[in-house]
């Protein structure tokens, strides 16, 4: 019998902690697939956020170091200048990466360090239970933006890749949505990318995973599935930003 | 006998560091510490090592982080503002038991305060400092020679207990020059670093770096067991200077610069027929509370010194605990208390204490 399927072998085979419809397990999977695919897990070190992958290193069969909540640019820094031959992932939300740690992800970037960052975009907190995100949608509302997130109020959403492509040091940017099989399929190459980007020594590089919370989004998770495509595909659009080889693509 | 150089505190600081195996810096300008990266940046490339300037003391601290929990010899440096901002990675450095080493010429506050020497920073530095049930080592050298001698085995006593240790000058010993010799410390067996993160190599289990224990009885155990390490280096670690105190009725304490100046009050009221002695912490913590408590048996009095408006004066009045009147004489702001006036409190104590 031929096997078409088996969990990747990065992954523990254990159940996860995440909400039923939440995409970071589809990300944890593809984060698990390429190691598995570039033989790297013994290389491997990721660093975990403060947010609801606060315990991905629960999942992962590789070694582990948990961030504190935005700096796990600075963390992933330390340990690839330390063990130049590791191949270092950071895994990240919007709230950590975005608003917190917006700091350290910028110029872990613009040094050109030779990470790889996993970068979940929910559009909320969710870890906190629905607060506002930087990148919470005009009109979308949050805990703390009950009447809907306002532009005159507290500004428009921060598109992350873009800004990041203007980076000579960022490599690699993609965004990409973990919605249908098709864009999965798509994560997956674009994840593979990163890591590539981070083993020849090209520089930086990023995915931006658009991402479900169904919880705290009040939505079940096909309904989530849709509000993404409808209402974050537009304001984020998905493609390669920058690759190695040409600079911004289709920035 | 190794020869002796004539070094800048910060610079003699940053050399002991690389003779005992730190391999790589993170850190962010502040005066008055400034020549502590600038010498690393230098060396660090000479011996195969890393300097690295963050973007700020929050990312410099936790890159110290990750380069700790990859179980290498690491260290950062700062002034009191940054390394306020540095409270936060020093706490989860606590928490995930990492060993690093800390250097920090304190300057005058609060606030952005001035560039000036001070010593007020001690609170911050000793009970805590960051959130959370923690201590770390902390060592207060009083001359480059002892600051050099401290950061020699500061690596070797942070991978023991498996916490941060500190140097804590200021800017007169970051600024000063001395002659200094780099002498081996005594030999100490470090345990393996076995919790390293450089990969699950050849079948070994995945190794985790991590502070979070969700479970309240996890973390109370979690706690208790950094707790337990620091009470062994209770047991092992304490260091203080005693001058003159076999005989004295009035006994100063002060650490750093400020028990430099004290060794001359004590050396002029001596001349002056009083029986003046010292007690210099140089663990600031684990502080002597035994050693100080061993001499208010026989002092009639104790005048604590520092460059803060009464901070250190706390731990000796819990070491003393009520067997001699605890006085305080204190300057703040960067100013540096002056012998005379030292001198002045410790006549005003006599005739009120000794001679009564
Ligand atoms: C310094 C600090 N501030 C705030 C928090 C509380 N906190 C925990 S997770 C989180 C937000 C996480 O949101 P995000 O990064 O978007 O991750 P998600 O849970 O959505 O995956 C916040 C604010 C914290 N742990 N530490
Ligand atoms: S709260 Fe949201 S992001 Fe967190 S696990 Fe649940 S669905 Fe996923
Ligand atoms: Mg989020």
């Amino acid at each position: 019998m031929k096997q078409v399927y088996s969990v990747p072998k990065s992954l523990q085979p254990r159940s996860t902690h995440y909400c039923p419809g939440c995409t970071h397990g589809i990300a944890h999977k593809l984060v698990a697939e390429a190691i598995d695919d570039l033989g790297i897990r013994d290389r491997a070190i990721g660093v975990a956020p403060v947010g609801c992958a606060v315990f991905a290193y629960d999942y992962f069969d590789c070694d582990f170091q948990q961030a504190a909540h935005g700096r796990a640019p600075a963390v992933a820094t330390g340990i690839k200048r330390s063990v130049p031959d590791s191949v270092v992932f950071s895994y990240q939300g919007d709230g950590d990466l975005a608003s917190i740690g917006a700091a350290e992800i910028v110029h872990a970037a613009m040094r050109g360090e030779r990470i790889t960052v996993i970068f979940v975009n929910n559009a909320i907190y969710g870890m906190t239970g629905g607060q506002m995100a930087p990148t919470t949608l005009v009109g979308q509302k949050a805990t703390t933006a009950p009447f809907g997130r306002q532009k005159e109020h507290c500004g428009s959403p921060l598109r992350v890749s873009e800004m990041l492509a203007t980076i000579p040091g960022a490599a690699y940017v993609a965004r990409v949505a973990l919605s249908s099989p098709g864009n999965v399929a798509k994560a997956k190459t674009a994840i593979r990318k990163a890591f590539e980007t981070q083993l020849a020594g090209e520089g930086f590089s990023l995915v931006e995973c658009l991402s479900t919370c169904p919880t705290n989004w009040g939505m079940g998770p096909y309904e989530a599935m849709s509000w993404l495509e409808e209402n974050m595909i537009p304001y984020y659009p998905l493609g390669e930003f920058r690759t190695p080889e040409g600079g911004p693509n289709n920035a | 006998m190794a020869e002796r150089k004539l070094f800048k505190g910060n610079e003699a600081v940053a050399e002991a560091a690389v003779r005992a195996g730190c391999r790589y810096f993170f850190g962010y300008p502040i005066t008055p510490q400034n020549e502590i990266p600038e010498y690393m940046a230098r060396r660090l490339p000479e011996v195969g090592g890393l300097f690295l300037q963050a973007e700020s003391e929050v990312a410099a601290i936790n890159m110290v982080y990750g380069a700790a929990g990859t179980g290498a010899r690491v260290m950062t440096s700062s002034s009191s503002p940054g390394i306020s901002l540095k409270q936060e990675g020093i706490s989860y450095i606590a928490g995930a038991e990492l060993p690093c080493l800390i250097v920090n010429m304190v300057r005058g506050g609060p606030g952005l305060g001035g560039i000036q020497p001070a010593q007020s920073d001690y609170f911050q530095a000793v009970k805590g400092g960051g959130h959370g049930d923690y201590y770390t080592i902390v060592y207060a050298p009083a001359s480059i020679q002892e600051m050099v001698d401290l950061t020699m085995q500061a690596f070797d006593v942070a991978e023991t207990y498996r916490m941060p240790v500190m140097i804590l000058g200021d800017g007169v010993l970051g600024q000063m020059m001395e002659p200094v010799e780099f002498r081996e410390p005594a030999p100490r067996e470090v345990p393996a670093k076995d919790w390293a993160t450089t990969g699950a190599k050849d079948g070994r289990a995945p190794r985790l770096i991590n502070s979070i224990y969700l479970q309240p009885e996890a973390l109370f155990k979690h706690n208790l067991k950094i707790a337990e390490r620091f009470e062994q280096a209770k047991k092992n670690e304490v260091m203080c200077e005693k001058a003159k105190t076999d005989d004295a009725d009035i006994v100063l304490v002060a650490y750093g610069t400020t028990a430099r100046i004290c060794r001359s009050v004590m050396d002029r009221a001596r001349a002056a027929g009083l029986k003046v002695g010292l007690i210099r912490p140089i663990t600031v913590s684990p502080f002597p509370y035994d050693e100080i408590g061993e001499v208010a048996r026989t002092a009639k009095a104790f005048l604590t010194v520092e460059m803060s408006l009464g901070q250190m004066v706390e731990d000796v009045k819990v070491a003393v605990s009520g067997a001699a009147p605890v006085h305080f004489y204190g300057t703040t702001g960067g100013v540096i208390p002056t012998a005379a006036e030292i001198l002045e409190r410790v006549e005003e104590i006599a005739r009120a204490e000794v001679r009564k």
